[in-house]
């Protein structure tokens, strides 16, 4: 290659360069929204439900709000905090967006939330992520969360499971990590106070697939198990337990029968019929509203879930709720975002399942469905609705200094064997 | 025995690497050069040496590296540039230990992060029930201490494989640790981690800042350059060298195979590790994900991208996937990123097993080629008749 | 290592496994008996896909780390297969087809040009591996996916003590003796088999004694790659498929063929019993760190007897 060539095609390559990197500083009459979803790795599934959910947001308004259009960036992470992190930096750093929705899972939204510390600039609002300690352990101003954790989802089920279903003593398999110390802490905390008692805890390292040797120590004198068991893991529990000869009644935990693993492809176990679960949302809730998210979702995503999944609602409450703030304020996001936050913090936002408020920590004071599995008419399963509990809060009915003192939830706490 | 010496008593000549006996010449990936055509490093002054290596390329590659912070974007500066130069530390030992001393270790990765738990231990994070609060200069030091420990001793389990056993031996030690950080929660906290690991804030400056934290990683990054590259040409690197190519003559010398393939693995850890704490600073955060099986693969990729014949090699291999992870999804679809960076490796080890650098040399030698060739047709005559 | 030494090890790590033998048998027996059981059939599992691996390494020299991605890509196109034709079996057969299939495309097409180059060979299977785990990823998305056996597969048999236990182990087990009675025919009683087995102690001379030795390494290849989707279908029908059981499997059949021995058929069989043995009690007595022993011990005979407790010192 001759030098005059190589010259030319560094030139050119080099403009073409500048140029990916200059058309971020794109024209004032868009408002850019950055989405960040585990669309790699184990919860690839709920990523790519996520960033429906956050798809329909948009489509709502037509990609308009407040007269400006939405421009939305999307970036992926596999679940891992340092990835997430390096993906939100390069959407606010790089790619300048002024509002951040996202990250999917748990100990992501606590390296997210450290780092919004960092960039005062940006709004940040959660995905989905559900861990306690970020908006309970050092909040960040902004850091906005409308949609409950995982404690909060489990409030009420200790009730119904003691006092409707009967089940006065329980054993608990759950994997060890954050996310089911805090839905185990949310069942817990009322079921121990009411007098049940969970006599074996069996606590399953993340990623094991062989459930037999933890079916083979469930003690024979429970009422009912308690089982926080994701995904594949949750299948392949059931399968195994059933296999086992394993016929005690079930409570599942909020990613236990939601729509990924009630929908998984293969045969439909009947053992999953009547397990009692809850979760932020329930497919079979009648209100007018959810239908019609339902109907929404449905027509306009054909390769979706036969229902959305706790993520693409979540996402969708969450984006929903920056498309609403932005609309009070008429996109004004001058002054360090001020007036934006202000309304963020102070807004009744309508969901379909319910009107969510946030608390001082900039934590959603929500809805939570308890629910039970059942079979349609046309031989899909779903879950229908046993009661709804508003108001929950992030801590738990409870008063801030029982909260406090019974701390976060962990291997050991609550306990009541 | 100086440098010198050895090589007349294995008859090896610098010029016409000929070998004279012993096992055929390795592979051309693990086959580095150490720029044997220079005298031996203890028979020249150190500052005539680097004066003579010098060059114009290095002048303008290094204002180049100094300058950069003043021309891009804080973005640019910390995501890429300070990250490519943390990874390309640590890659540059797993360089050091498989190029130079014949011994591919996975386990590189581990050791950083070993480092990195040791600083989020002994420092302040945002985990105060197990954080001993130390100041930040002890906590460093404890963390260098603790994983050139684990280092050597990774070295003693793995010193008498070699080849392929060296990978699996160390990838599962890898993974061990992996499961150990992730289940232990009394001191490695599980699968939380540790959030909130900063380094301090001295002289004035908040070290974290873009630009200091550049300056802080391209400081170590070149010190562990220099530091490698003459350590290839002190007596330890070439001895390593004669122990990765002939172990058993090496022992007849009267040289300790073992201990210096252990010594080797304790040097790379020791620049693992200053790379491990600055990754931890860079994440503000650790937990076993980033020493999982993903992230070991990641810093052999990285290793080899670049090349493993030159300590120049990792932070070339690092820049590239540094930039590839940023901008892949703004190329590709967005979740194909890693199906992207499989293919340039696949790539490389098929084409191009020297990497980047192989690739450069190939290219270069080519110009010269075509340079000679129209340079020998110019100055022939053409003969007219028969 | 001498009489006396083996006797002292022997003691050294036989006395503490019999003290707990006893000791949980008299504390829970059922759970005992049941964590047995339950590691026989693992170790079934894992000796199925690490047979394939083994042979693969004992012939080739080739440490085939994109061994786990053929795992799953044979139950996917299995799977489809199933779903398609709604017959497990042909789920089954056409999970060890396809990759076999596939297995004989990398040999003949890239291991091939790179021989005698273990650890340029070796990268390239990372790099496979990869490419591979984003492929499957990529069609088949994050979903679980499970397979549809017949109804007297999926049941329970009850067995004394034990109680109930899922049949389908007790099928595993016996298809992974079968296979393994099968390999071991092959590699003992056929002339391709014996070709291999002269191939795994010396290539120089298999070649020069006339034979065809590019043909004899595409055959091995592709039957450890077959072996490995058989097993991808088998094992999933157990345990679901879904991304990441690649890296789980690919591990699993490295500490297998580790401890058993790199090369030996025989010893990926003692090195499963092993490690299905140590993972399961390990879940069962002391779930929080069973996964670390098994590293640990993977580490150990890597340090301390590379070639395996069964393997040859090549």
């Amino acid at each position: 290659m001759t030098s005059f060539k190589a010259r030319l095609l560094g030139t050119v390559v080099g403009v073409a360069v500048a140029a990916t990197f200059a058309f971020g500083a794109s024209a004032q009459e868009t408002i850019k929204i950055g989405v960040l979803a585990t669309l790699e790795g184990p919860f690839a599934a709920g990523g790519q439900d996520g960033m429906r959910g956050a798809d329909l947001a948009v489509k709502e308004r037509n990609g308009m709000v407040a007269g400006k259009k939405i421009e939305l960036l999307k970036a992926s992470s596999d679940a891992k905090p340092d990835v997430a992190v390096n993906a939100t930096r390069k959407l606010v750093e790089q790619d300048k967006v002024q509002i951040m929705v996202g990250p999917l899972s748990g100990s992501e939204g606590i390296a997210v939330k450290d780092y919004s510390k960092t960039q005062p600039g940006v709004t940040f609002i959660n995905g989905s992520s559900g861990a306690q300690a970020t908006t309970l352990v050092n909040p960040s101003p902004n850091f906005f969360r409308f949609n409950s954790e995982g404690a909060q989802w489990m409030v009420g089920v200790g009730e119904y499971a003691l006092k409707t279903k009967g089940y006065k003593k329980m054993a608990l398999i759950a994997e060890d990590y954050a996310f089911p110390y805090s839905q185990v802490q949310g069942f817990m905390a009322e079921y121990c106070r009411l007098g049940g008692k969970m006599t074996q805890k069996l606590w399953v390292p993340l990623g094991s697939k062989d459930y037999s040797s933890v079916i083979a120590r469930i003690p024979p004198d429970v009422d009912a198990l308690l089982i926080v068991l994701g995904g594949s893991d949750a299948v392949n529990f059931l399968t195994q337990y059933e296999q086992a000869g394993g016929d005690k009644p079930m409570v599942g935990g909020s990613i236990t029968v939601d729509q990924t693993v009630l929908n998984f492809r293969g045969k439909r176990r009947e053992s999953l019929l009547g397990t009692v679960s809850a979760g932020p949302i329930a497919d079979a809730y009648d209100g007018a509203e959810w239908k019609k998210f339902v109907a929404d979702y449905k027509t306009n995503f054909k390769d979706g879930f036969p229902s959305p999944s706790l993520f693409a609602y979540v996402y969708y409450v969450n984006m929903k709720a920056a498309l609403d703030a932005l609309d009070q304020v008429q996109g004004d996001l001058s002054g360090g975002q001020a007036k934006y936050r202000e309304a963020l913090a102070k807004m009744t936002l309508k969901t379909p399942t319910g009107d969510v408020k946030l608390d001082e920590n900039r934590q959603a004071i929500a809805s939570t469905f308890i629910t039970e599995v059942a079979k349609a008419p046309d031989g899909q399963f779903y879950n229908k609705v046993v009661t709804k509990k508003d108001n929950v809060d992030q801590y738990l009915g409870m008063s801030k200094a029982d909260f406090e003192k019974m701390g976060l939830g962990s291997r050991d706490v609550p306990n009541c064997p | 025995m100086s440098a010198a010496q050895w090589r007349k008593a294995m008859n090896f000549s610098a010029a016409t690497r000929e070998w004279s006996g012993g096992r055929a010449t390795p592979p051309a990936v693990l086959r580095a050069r150490s720029g044997s055509t220079q005298p031996p490093a203890r028979e020249t002054p150190l500052l005539t040496l680097l004066w003579r290596q010098v060059s114009v390329a290095h002048i303008v590659v290094l204002l180049a590296l100094l300058l950069y912070p003043l021309v891009a974007t804080p973005f640019f500066t910390f995501q890429i540039g300070a990250q490519a130069l943390a990874l390309g530390l640590i890659a540059l030992s797993l360089t050091f230990l498989a190029g130079y001393g014949g011994m591919l270790s996975l386990a590189q990765m581990t050791v950083a992060g070993i480092a990195g738990y040791a600083v989020a231990i002994f420092a302040t994070s945002g985990t105060s029930e197990i954080s001993l609060g130390w100041p930040w200069w002890l906590a460093v030091l404890m963390a260098l201490v603790i994983a050139v420990l684990c280092a050597t001793f990774i070295g003693w389990l793995s010193v008498r494989t070699e080849g392929i056993y060296t990978i699996m031996i160390t990838l599962a030690i890898g993974v061990a640790f992996f499961y150990l950080a992730q289940q232990n929660y009394a001191v490695f906290n599980g699968f939380q981690g540790f959030q909130k690991v900063v380094p301090p804030e001295l002289l004035g400056f908040y070290w974290r800042d873009p630009v200091p934290f550049y300056y802080l990683a391209l400081f170590w990054a070149l010190a562990g350059y220099f530091f490698v590259a003459y350590l290839i040409r002190a007596p330890f690197g070439i001895a390593l060298q004669g122990v990765r190519d002939n172990a058993r003559r090496m022992s007849a010398l009267g040289f300790n195979p073992t201990a210096h393939r252990i010594a080797a693995y304790a040097v790379a850890g020791l620049i693992a590790a200053i790379g491990g704490v600055l990754m931890v600073w860079y994440n503000g955060l650790i937990t076993p994900g980033s020493v999982g099986t993903s992230w070991l693969i990641n810093i052999l990729i990285i290793a080899v991208l670049g090349g493993m014949r030159h300590p120049i090699g990792p932070f070339l291999g690092a820049i590239v996937f540094v930039l590839l992870q940023n901008f892949a999804v703004d190329l590709v679809d967005r979740e194909r990123f890693n199906l992207l960076i499989g293919v340039v490796f696949l790539a490389i080890v098929l084409f191009s097993p020297d990497g980047l650098l192989g690739w450069w040399s190939y290219l270069q030698a080519r110009v010269k080629r075509t340079g000679g060739q129209s340079q020998a047709r110019r100055s022939a005559t053409p003969k007219s008749g028969s | 290592m001498t009489r006396f030494w083996k006797w002292f090890w022997g003691l050294v790590a036989g006395v503490p496994i019999a003290v707990f033998i006893v000791w949980a048998l008299a504390d829970n027996a059922r759970l005992f008996l049941v964590t047995t059981l339950n590691g026989l059939t693992l170790a079934a599992l894992y000796f199925l896909v690490a047979s394939g691996f083994t042979l693969v390494f004992g012939l080739l020299r080739n440490v085939n780390l994109a061994h786990g991605s053929l795992y799953l890509l044979g139950a996917y196109i299995g799977w489809v297969l199933g779903d398609w034709s709604d017959s497990w079996l042909l789920a089954v057969a056409g999970g060890f087809v396809s990759a076999a299939l596939f297995g004989l495309l990398l040999q003949v097409g890239v291991f091939r040009f790179m021989q005698g180059q273990d650890l340029r060979q070796t990268m390239a299977t990372i790099g496979l591996s990869i490419i591979l785990a984003d492929v499957m990823l990529w069609i088949w998305g994050g979903q679980i996916y499970q397979f549809d056996p017949p109804r007297w597969i999926v049941g329970s048999t009850t067995l004394p003590i034990v109680g109930k236990f899922p049949t389908y182990r007790l099928i595993l087990f016996a298809t992974s003796a079968v296979i393994g009675i099968v390999l071991w025919w092959f590699l003992n009683r056929t002339r391709v088999g014996m070709m291999i087995r002269a191939g795994v102690d010396d290539r120089a001379m298999l070649s020069a004694s006339g034979v065809n030795v590019q043909v004899v390494f595409a055959i091995t290849f592709a039957i450890g790659a077959g072996l490995a989707g058989f097993a991808g279908v088998v094992g999933g029908t157990a345990l679901s498929i879904a991304p990441g059981e690649d890296t789980r499997y690919l591990l699993a059949s490295l500490v297998v063929v580790i401890v058993g021995g790199m090369g030996s058929v025989v010893g990926a069989a003692h090195g499963a019993l092993l490690i299905g043995l140590a993972e399961q009690f390990g879940l069962a007595y002391a779930p929080t760190y069973g996964i670390v022993f098994t590293f640990v011990v993977m580490t150990l005979v890597l340090a301390f007897r590379p070639q395996g407790i069964l393997g040859r010192r090549s």
